[in-house]
């Protein structure tokens, strides 16, 4: 019986990625003045409607827009953002603008939706980091760096043995008392883990697929995701994440290979989960922690602030939400453009209508909903 | 307990200022003494370097290992590992993270072991001429692409991060110093490249174009001039807020984890007496790394900072394969091997992005703690191993043990290790289902495997992530 609760994938464009070369006004003379040399040429650019266009290297997208189901957030941001990735991204997952923020907006959802820790493979990060949105106190969060069939501890234990000493091992991670935060954090996430690695290791078992993911990072990646949900484990929060969308230099070849790898990867995690009849249940965030300056530098683009964000989705309500902020001169601040959404609306939508949650207390504050879900 | 009691302090700094020691060494360093010890590290001329003769003679493709791993980090795994130099690897490291530079863009692992060569030869040396190198560093200057940074066209990738991440941290500049401070490096770059066909990659060069440089004035934190790249680092390592955020990085790297970069403008550090020793330490000696090293290392916050930090990948790794030995010769496997730190969270030379890796303990999650505690406990559960065998001979000359001395000697072997009465409890009940331990009566090879046994059990525990 496959699961139906609302899941949240996300993908996360590490680095900045360029939003007037990802969604290119290619009406606007404004556009061609500022993009002398990163500019699209107008024969590589896919229409999606009169004003709007993507750049070829993203054509597997299309597909979703003809469909009405990927939504278009515009100029995504907030006031004052700083042009730092490493700041931007923590308050892209935190929440927290103005202090440094413990608890990601996430690691805050999967409590609520688990607050017994029932579950401990509720939340999956594909990758060898975990990532701030996901963290937590008391949340665990499964880090699958490699295939899943190798998550485990002390694999070169086997036989009648490995359960003594797995046993042995939950126990030194189990102290009566507590010592310390970190030594906790230890614990906790040991502790997790083993709990968590019988049923993360046989999800590939519970899975076969026909659609051919192409070789790159981020589509191994969506491929680990579609087998743990797929498997029906009670997966509900994915993260992954791509990079590097810093393209000071070089951005024509660099944002193509880039996106080229990020659109053919989402296709065919799409493809699957639909042949798996797995797809009803799903949506999937594309964000990136700001967009890129107005005028090109030559050859790329600088840090910049207001940026897009997608959701894709059975159920999301394609179209543009929000609007492109003005590339007036006397509009742009400090040569970028103006976050018009903050990117807390977007999580607010998502916490709303998807995910049945109170958005204030998970994004610090109530903003604007834009309608991209019913 | 005297010597207890040095042995212990001697391990808390090796295992800091190098990648660990085993006890024969221990012994001998104590013997020494710890200030002379510490003088030995800080002078590393005073040590042979690690042979590249013989890295190539078994591993010639990482000479120059183009752009695809492993071999880019095979070369640097060899020195890591067989380096009796131990802090000036350990400084190439601590460069590493905080001037991160990463293949992922570079695309050439043979410019990413230049620039560690160069943070070997400087990293202990002044800092305000090593940024001056840094700037002029080809693959710095492509990972931040300072070549495109042009008179007329000014690109800020190089002058932002340079005050971010290198030298001041955010907020203590403006946009407008960022602007600035880009501009004086305006003609910053490097020789045209040589194309890769037919004969191969060759080195980069720097080079300055004065015709690509804007010599115009420039308004930068507070001084005006017609300023170069050099004016802006020596108006950048004047400001308080340099020694601040270098002498926080040698806390971090050094003493005890601090909260992560970002929040370093927000969250005063833990031991704030320490950092403005140091910083005094630096400004006093105008920059001089090693003087604030040797202040930092003889310190009492230094000393009593036992397993005040978690250890990084590199340290794991390394740490490991320096203490079971055997892996001094790059052999079959030195590949896999050198990617482990990888698989822990720490891919050297390919940081995540020039922010460099969050560290203490951000560096587990549950992927990575079982990628470490998996590593070590297959390395130390080998009885064969020269390093286990080593704990195993001293064991031996007791010619059979309790359990509790099972424990303990283990513990102290490996270490000296302190764990917690509730993971000593669990490490007792094992040992108790074993019973006495003896090379006596021809049950050697069971008295070595739950020797083994108990190493592979230590180096799992919570307490033993703790450098």
């Amino acid at each position: 019986m496959a699961n139906t609760d609302p899941c949240v994938v996300v993908l996360q464009l590490t680095g900045g990625n360029d939003y007037v070369n990802t969604i290119i006004p290619y009406n606007n003379p404004l556009y061609r003045d500022n993009r002398p040399a990163v500019g699209i040429p107008d024969n590589n650019i896919i229409h999606l409607d009169q004003a709007h266009g993507i750049p070829d290297y993203m054509a597997p997208m299309k597909a979703f827009w003809d469909e009405g189901k990927m939504a278009i957030c515009h100029g995504v941001g907030w006031k004052e953002s700083p042009r730092s990735h490493f700041r931007a991204m923590d308050i892209w997952h935190t929440c927290e603008p103005i202090k440094v923020g413990t608890e990601g907006w996430l690691g805050r959802v999967a409590r609520e939706f688990d607050p017994h820790k029932e579950n401990v493979v509720q939340v999956v990060s594909m990758g060898p980091s975990l990532p701030r949105a996901l963290v937590c106190p008391g949340v665990p969060v499964a880090c699958v760096a490699g295939p899943l069939e190798r998550y485990g501890f002390l694999p070169q234990v086997q036989g009648n043995e490995r359960t003594a000493v797995l046993d042995r091992f939950a126990k030194m991670y189990s102290p009566a008392i507590g010592s310390g935060p970190v030594m906790d954090y230890l614990s906790e996430t040991a502790i997790d883990s083993l709990k968590g690695e019988d049923i993360i290791k046989v999800a590939p078992q519970k899975y076969t697929s026909t659609v051919e993911y192409p070789n790159s990072p981020i589509a191994r990646k969506l491929k680990g995701i579609a087998q743990a949900h797929c498997a029906d484990i009670g997966s509900r929060i994915f993260y992954c994440d791509h990079s590097t969308f810093d393209t000071h230099a070089g951005q024509n070849p660099g944002h193509s290979l880039l996106w080229k790898a990020v659109s053919e990867g989402v296709a065919a995690f799409w493809a699957d989960l639909r042949a798996q009849n797995h797809a009803d249940n799903v949506i999937m965030l594309l964000f990136s922690e700001f967009g890129r300056r107005v005028h090109d530098n030559g050859s790329g683009t600088d840090h910049g602030a207001g940026g897009v964000a997608f959701v894709i989705g059975e159920k999301v309500k394609g179209g543009h939400f929000g609007e492109m902020p003005s590339m007036e001169a006397s509009k742009l601040v400090q040569g970028d453009l103006d976050p018009n959404m903050d990117f807390r609306s977007v999580y607010s939508t998502i916490l709303d209508k998807w995910l049945g949650l109170n958005p204030a207390p998970i994004v610090n504050g109530t903003f604007e909903k834009p309608a991209f879900l019913n | 307990m005297a010597y207890q009691d040095d042995i212990e302090l001697m391990a808390h700094l090796m295992r800091r200022a190098g990648f660990g020691a085993d006890r024969d060494e221990l012994e001998a360093r104590a013997a020494k003494g710890y200030e002379a010890t510490v003088e030995e590290l800080l002078h590393p001329e005073t040590q042979p370097a690690a042979d590249p003769y013989t890295l190539l003679r078994y591993q010639p493709a990482s000479l120059l290992p183009g752009g695809q791993p492993p071999m880019g980090n095979v070369n640097w795994l060899y020195y890591l590992v067989n380096t009796q130099r131990p802090l000036e690897e350990k400084m190439a490291l601590f460069w590493h993270h905080v001037f991160a530079t990463g293949n992922s863009k570079v695309d050439n692992y043979d410019q990413l072991l230049e620039q560690i060569q160069l943070f070997r030869e400087n990293g202990m040396g002044n800092y305000r001429s090593l940024l001056s190198k840094v700037s002029r560093n080809p693959t710095m200057i492509f990972w931040l692409d300072n070549q495109q940074n042009h008179g007329t066209a000014v690109n800020e990738n190089w002058g932002r991060e340079l005050l971010e991440l290198f030298s001041l941290g955010a907020g203590n500049y403006t946009e407008k110093d960022v602007r600035e401070c880009s501009r004086a490096f305006t003609g910053w770059t490097f020789e045209t490249k040589i194309p890769r066909a037919p004969y191969g990659r060759f080195p980069w060069k720097f080079e300055y174009r004065p015709e690509d440089h804007d010599d115009g004035e420039k308004e930068f934190l507070g001084h005006k001039g017609r300023f170069n790249g050099e004016d802006i680092l020596d108006i950048v390592v004047q400001q308080p807020a340099c020694g601040k955020f270098i002498c926080r990085h040698l806390y971090n790297f050094f003493v005890a984890d601090e909260p992560q970069v970002p929040a370093w403008p927000i969250e005063s550090p833990r031991d704030q007496k320490a950092i403005d020793t140091l910083v005094g330490v630096f400004r006093d000696s105008k920059f001089e790394m090693k003087q604030v090293l040797r202040v930092l290392f003889n310190s009492d916050f230094f000393k009593n900072a036992r397993f005040q930090h978690m250890k990084s990948p590199a340290e794991v790794v390394v740490g490991t394969l320096r203490f079971v030995g055997g892996y001094e010769l790059p052999k079959p496997g030195y590949g896999e091997l050198s990617m482990n730190t990888a698989y822990m969270g720490q891919d050297l030379l390919n940081p995540p992005s020039v922010e460099g890796w969050h560290t203490g303990k951000e560096w587990i999650n549950s992927g990575s703690l079982m990628a470490r505690i998996n590593f070590m406990a297959e390395k130390v559960g080998d009885t064969a191993a020269p390093g286990v065998r080593g704990i195993i001979n001293r064991l031996k000359a007791k010619g059979s043990l309790s359990p509790d001395q099972l424990v303990d000697g283990c513990l102290d072997l490996l270490g000296p290790v302190q764990v917690g009465a509730d993971t000593k409890q669990q490490l007792l009940s094992q040992a108790n289902e074993w019973g006495q331990v003896s090379w006596n009566n021809g049950s050697s090879e069971v008295a070595d495997e739950h020797v083994g046994q108990m190493l592979q059990l230590i180096v799992a525990t919570r307490e033993y992530q703790f450098a």
